[in-house]
């Protein structure tokens, strides 16, 4: 029974199990009653006793022993450390059937010189079956070279130099944005050549900024610092692009003049895209208009559902692929509403069509050369242009680039901190804090009062207090800040004495949601709920705190508000 | 004539230099180089004319029952059997008149006996082939004149003319007594083995192109993956522990390179098979239970350098086709080091590669079109039987003279069938 047991469960597993077993018919019934079965049967069951003692299956090796004369037993010893790791299931025990297992001698005869044989090989493994880094270096270099090759044959031919033209200037957010500039333009496969306009002169920070990128930079001053609003700030930065395009003119630099705003995305596929213009190109560049303030957007969805502005600008076409017009953002559903200074809390919008949706040939900037007569010299400008269309005298002549304007190869948004918002210079922070303070509460304690984040609640709260209502009535309307920067303001938490439960609240959930995490604002709600506790907590030294901020932070803990300890168990 | 002179000499020149260029003026573009094998440049050679082929009338038991019973065959990888018998009846080779035929073919389909999984079945093969072979001999006096040899067979199965899946049994059986003298047109290729005759040509196994053409990908999509390879490595139905599937190789590929980034190897299914091929550099191909797999007509048709494992074997169109040149060959004594085999082969070496797998005749020459196309894998079989002509004059025998055993081999083959 358990011989037949045996050779079933060994025929299923030396053949097929779907195909039929006919041919083996080489087990008959009459091994059973030979005495060498039973040894055999004997000599298995002693087997499997010691392999469940010892936790592997020991037969093999008491057959690598056994066969060693046996030159067709192709085992080889350090396949054991594998057979050992996968055998200790001792369900499997059973070792394999001896006469199965040596392969037979006899059928390799006719296979005259073959170094080839049948039957079970050992499993190779080298000692250390690691990656080896020398050789992962070789390979990214094979790999970069097949690229390289790829590139040449395949992706543009002749690839120009392209000059990359951007005006920025020294303020929170300038890090942000361009260092998303500098990592697009250092995986640009194109030789390429980087005209950083700045406004206010040339500063530390930027040169040091652009320097890590390790591309060749050509950084400008401009003698007039960014206003705050956004239609100056539209205007100067015109400027700055044309100061940059005198020098393209200057220099004779030649190559492919694009636009990259430094706080616009670009992808990989617009630096391909843009080697195919001949003299003056535009592509579509989607346009992302960031509103801070959710309610607002909400209210303008629901208005504008049967004509949502189309978020991109860029050249339109006719059936036939030719240049028929111009995509730009209908600025219409937000009359009225959009930001005026930098960091408003209301829409920022985009020009018309903005100056990074053009590419141009530099040679059309060139004095001299050959240029076609629809350009327009750079020097008889006699003001600012507000886009690249003011250059030319014929608009038709522009190249919808993108599968004529279908493909959005760039996005535009704006998102900047107030102006008069401080960070640390380069972002290191130097000398190193001695307060600790949570965070919730600012590291800056020379920062201006924090302004209300909701209009509404406030409003109902101006008639308890009156020291300071005037003060903030002003601001308020003037300058609605951005949530990112509303961590302590002192006059803000003078109001909010007064408030009732219900606002602090609102307050509370809406300055969570600054941290942005549900279990921090569940975790703070709770730790409102409790009742105000009158304790005075001062952590640590304050040894630069002046007197708005200890004032503030004692109305922090008169109000409840959760304490250090209690935030960060949450967060 | 001195200026005749100058002229002669200017042309010769601009010739030299139209010349020069021509080669590159390809369609895509991409420069690619002649591929010639130990047979010369024959892959783009054309077979018409240089051979007459006749094709022996088969009661439709022998080949378009079968196909009606199971009409999964025309989709396996043992396809080619069945689509070579359709080439041949509709390609200007074919002769009617067999007396002017150098070569005779015979339409038996051994490999379209399914298993409900999809798998043949070889146990009845050889009493099919068997019996073909003593009707074709009992009707036309051509099968007696020669014995066979200059007869020609496809038996596309695991192993070949031994008709059997599992190796061992392979041998024991031997290549079928009957087609000792015929020419075998197979898959299976290992050097001093059993199953391989000499005289045979290797050919692909079947891969459907209309499939492999819908996944191709834009060519200037970059090569990130370093080696590829989607299969088994542990044939866990019939031989869990490894040792016997591969001859332990496919396990030992796994075992040293399952945690090494540049290795995308798994046991998965991904619907991106074929872009992902597309998209490596290298692609394996280890011997499985035999040693042959379309693994390598995918690798040569999505451009990626296959890399053979499997020791001493015979890959397809081997004298047309240097394969050495193309693909890679690593012993598989040698899988551990297959990450320093594989990283030092020169940059320019693997450009080369690419640009020979780039050709478009090498790809051709894997394919099995419906209709043909020149230049594909049936013109190279006619190619390759065309370069055995003229037939030696010792292949015919005297009348009466017999050579084969007609009674050899495993009783069962015996009978009818």
């Amino acid at each position: 029974m358990k011989l037949l047991a045996l050779q079933q469960s060994y025929l299923n597993r030396r053949s097929n199990s779907f195909r039929s077993s006919g041919p083996l018919d080489s087990y008959s019934d009459s091994a059973i009653k030979s005495p060498a079965a039973i040894f055999w049967i004997v000599l298995h069951g002693l087997s499997c006793l010691i392999s469940l003692v010892l936790g592997f299956r020991f037969s093999r090796l008491v057959f690598l022993l056994l066969s060693t004369s046996s030159t067709n037993f192709y085992t080889s010893p350090f396949h054991s450390s594998s057979e050992l790791s996968k055998t200790l299931d001792l369900h499997s025990v059973l070792p394999t059937n001896p006469v199965g297992n040596i392969p037979v001698p006899a059928l390799n005869n006719t296979a005259t010189n073959s170094r080839v044989v049948v039957g079970r090989h050992g499993i190779r493994i080298r000692p250390w079956p690691h990656p080896n880094p020398v050789e992962v270096m070789k390979a990214h270099n094979i790999i970069e070279r097949v690229q390289m090759e790829q590139r040449s044959q395949f992706g543009v031919k002749d690839p120009r130099k392209i000059i990359v033209v951007t005006p920025t200037y020294v303020r929170t957010f300038q890090a942000l944005h361009l260092t998303g500039v500098m990592h697009s333009l250092m995986l640009v496969p194109y030789d390429l050549v980087w005209i950083v306009v700045e406004a206010a002169g040339i500063s530390n920070e930027t040169a040091s900024l652009i320097a890590k990128s390790g591309l060749k930079t050509i950084h400008v001053g401009f003698n007039q610092r960014m206003p705050n609003s956004w239609e100056e700030r539209h205007k100067l930065e015109s400027e700055m692009r044309l100061r940059a395009l005198r020098i393209v003119r200057e220099k004779k630099l030649d190559g492919i003049v694009m636009f990259a705003d430094d706080s616009n995305m670009h992808s990989m596929e617009l630096f391909d895209e843009i080697q195919n213009v001949k003299w003056f190109g535009a592509v579509s560049v989607g346009i992302l208009a960031n509103s801070a303030d959710t309610n607002e957007m909400a209210d303008q969805k629901k208005g504008e559902e049967e004509n949502p502005p189309m978020p991109v600008q860029g050249p339109a076409c006719n059936v036939s692929n030719m240049l028929a017009g111009w995509h730009t953002f209908n600025t219409s559903p937000f009359a009225g509403k959009s930001a005026v200074y930098i960091d408003d809390r209301a829409i920022v919008l985009p020009r018309m069509l903005e100056w990074s949706g053009f590419v141009l040939n530099s040679r059309l900037l060139w004095k001299d050369g050959d240029k076609p007569d629809w350009i327009k010299d750079i020097d008889t400008l006699d003001g600012n242009i507000e886009n690249p269309l003011g250059l030319i005298k014929d608009p038709s002549v522009v190249e919808p680039l993108g599968s004529c304007g279908r493909q959005v190869l760039l996005w535009w948004l704006r998102v900047e901190a107030r102006a008069d918002s401080k960070f640390p210079p380069r972002w290191i922070i130097d000398p190193p804090l001695e307060i600790t303070v949570p965070s919730k509460r600012t590291l800056w304690p020379d920062t201006p009062p924090e302004l209300p984040a909701n209009e509404k609640p406030v409003i109902g709260i101006q008639e308890p207090t009156v020291k300071h209502t005037r003060r903030t009535r002003t601001s308020r309307s003037k300058r609605p800040s951005k949530r990112k920067h509303d961590e302590a303001r002192a006059d803000r938490h003078t109001e909010i004495v007064s408030v009732n439960a219900r606002n602090e609240m609102s307050f509370d959930g809406t300055a969570a949601s600054t941290i942005g995490k549900s279990d921090c604002s569940a975790g703070l709600r709770e730790g409102e709920n409790s009742p105000a506790e009158s304790k005075i907590q001062y952590t640590g030294s304050r040894g630069g705190a002046e007197k708005n901020s200890s004032e503030w932070e004692r109305s922090l803990d008169r109000i409840g508000f959760p304490s250090k300890d209690k935030l960060s168990k949450r967060c | 004539m001195e200026i005749w002179r100058w002229v002669f000499i200017g042309i010769i020149f601009l010739a030299d230099f139209i010349v020069k260029i021509e080669p590159f003026k390809l369609g895509r573009s991409q420069p690619t180089e002649r591929i010639s094998g130990s047979a010369g440049d024959v892959l783009e050679d054309d077979p018409v004319g240089r051979l007459k082929v006749f094709v022996y009338e088969l009661p439709s038991k022998y080949n378009k029952k079968i196909l009606q019973k199971d009409p999964r065959c025309l989709n396996h990888m043992f396809a080619a059997e069945i689509y070579m018998h359709r080439f041949l009846l509709s390609s200007p080779v074919r002769t009617l008149n067999p007396e002017e035929a150098d070569w005779f073919y015979t339409p038996v389909y051994t490999t379209c006996d399914l298993t409900p999984n999809g798998l043949p079945l070889p146990f009845k093969s050889p009493r099919m082939m068997r019996s073909a072979i003593q009707l074709i001999s009992s009707n036309w006096p051509y099968w007696n004149r020669t014995e066979g040899a200059d007869h020609f067979f496809l038996v596309p199965h695991d192993f070949g003319a031994c008709f059997h899946y599992q190796e061992e049994k392979a041998i024991e059986r031997g290549i079928l007594p009957m087609l000792q003298r015929a020419t075998l047109v197979q898959t299976f290729g290992q050097r001093n083995h059993v199953c391989l005759k000499e005289g045979s040509i290797t050919i692909p196994p079947y891969a459907p192109p209309q499939k492999m053409q819908t996944h191709l990908i834009p060519e200037k999509t970059p090569r990130s993956i370093f080696v590829y390879f989607r299969g088994l490595f542990y044939d866990v139905g019939n031989d869990p522990e490894g040792g016997y599937y591969a001859r332990g190789a496919r396990a030992a590929v796994w075992e040293n390179f399952k945690d090494n980034p540049l290795f995308d190897i798994s046991t998965e299914h991904p619907t991106t098979y074929y872009e992902d091929m597309q998209r490596a550099v290298f692609c394996l191909c280890p011997l499985g239970w035999a040693p042959w797999s379309p693994r390598l007509v995918e690798a040569v048709i999505f451009g990626c350098i296959p890399v053979i494992i499997a020791d001493d074997i015979v890959l397809p169109f081997a004298d047309a086709i240097p394969w050495e040149e193309i693909g890679v060959y690593v012993d598989e004594k040698d899988v551990p080091n297959l990450d320093t085999i594989l990283t030092s082969i020169p940059p320019e070496v693997i450009l080369r590669k690419q640009r020979l797998l780039a050709n478009p005749s090498m790809k051709q020459a894997m394919l099995f079109p419906q209709p043909a196309q020149s230049g594909d894998a049936f013109h190279q079989v006619l190619n390759g039987l065309a370069r055995k002509l003229p037939h030696d004059k010792s292949v015919y025998l005297k009348p009466g003279e017999r050579v084969l055993n007609w009674t050899a081999g495993p009783v069962g083959d015996l009978k009818p069938w």
